[in-house]
């Protein structure tokens, strides 16, 4: 296991202010894969009747982590940005449970990276979100094409 | 024969805008993206008002991917709840003074497709949705995002909506 490649990633994310708006946290960095979960907070709260998150948090989570994923891909890019994301809202998240999120490069070109990610409460075997994503693969500058 | 006197405009204002507060001002995350709203007439601007917090590549720095959904995703929700509302403010069948404040049901997102096109600049940014189709259950919203110009978008996006039960 490359370490200073996995260290380098958690930096990058950890180093992300959105997501230390949301206080985002590291569970799991594979090699194109990754897990980060956020707490429930009232102020992330979209429907007030129920205490539901907002979708667009969720949202943040699951780009968040596709971008972790991107980052942590053996191929090593530079730096990552959104193309393109589609998340389809399962259900209601839990009000007052945690959020967690998983995402994987499912395939990787020169320039484009393919994810799937989905999202889940404290209840694991119902996703609450599930998301498709296509991200850029920045290369180091001067580095091998 | 003669119309009827037109209502005063700030009346006409105020009626509105009461409306729109009582849409958007009951949204804590609203609040915590820091999403504020312009109208004219009805028409809405969705405005993300800048944070520092609301980075998420601060090498560029860049606003972050799920900020842009985000907005999009509430300028899309408030716009919908809006016209749904409109008739029904304009008739003046809300009665947006009683003690107990007035909570609109909004609609729920089924799915939601944003396109980056440039990555958003650390700056205000701006969103209007157009409601493409609306029926009794689902709705459908395009929703265009822009920073200086506003032909130059820096996002867009698509979503289905499940319009909250009519009681």
């Amino acid at each position: 296991m490359d370490d200073e490649r996995l260290k380098r990633a958690r930096q990058f994310i950890e180093a992300i202010p959105h997501a230390q708006a949301l206080e985002m946290r590291f569970e799991a960095l594979g090699e194109g894969t990754a897990e980060l979960s956020m707490p429930w907070r009232a102020e992330l709260v979209g429907d007030p009747r129920s205490g539901v998150i907002h979708g667009g948090a969720v949202s943040a989570l699951m780009d968040t982590c596709c971008g972790a994923a991107v980052m942590s891909h053996p191929e090593a890019p530079a730096g990552t940005a959104t193309l393109d994301l589609r998340i389809d809202y399962m259900r209601a998240a839990t009000p007052r449970q945690r959020l967690t999120a998983k995402a994987e490069v499912y395939h990787i070109t020169r320039t484009v990276a393919f994810l799937r990610a989905s999202a889940h409460d404290e209840d694991v075997s119902r996703p609450v979100a599930t998301a498709t994503g296509a991200f850029t693969i920045e290369r180091p500058k001067g580095g091998a094409q | 024969m003669s119309r009827p006197k037109p209502e005063p405009v700030q009346v006409v204002k105020q009626r509105r805008d009461a409306a729109l507060n009582a849409l958007v001002s009951g949204v804590p995350y609203i609040r915590f993206l820091g999403i504020t709203f312009d109208r004219r007439g009805d028409e809405l601007t969705a405005v993300l008002n800048y944070d520092d917090k609301l980075i998420g590549n601060p090498m560029l720095p860049a606003l972050h991917g799920g900020v842009t959904a985000a907005f999009l995703e509430v300028a899309a929700i408030i716009e919908l709840g809006w016209a749904a509302l409109w008739e029904d403010v304009e008739a003046g069948r809300i009665d947006l003074s009683a003690p107990e404040p007035f909570l609109p049901r909004l609609p729920k997102t089924i799915d939601f497709t944003v396109d980056y096109l440039r990555s958003g600049l650390p700056r205000d940014a701006y969103a209007r949705a157009r409601v493409n189709r609306s029926g009794r259950r689902y709705a459908s919203v395009h929703v265009e995002a822009w920073q200086d110009n506003r032909a130059r978008l820096f996002a867009q996006a698509t979503g289905h909506f499940l319009m909250p039960d009519q009681d």
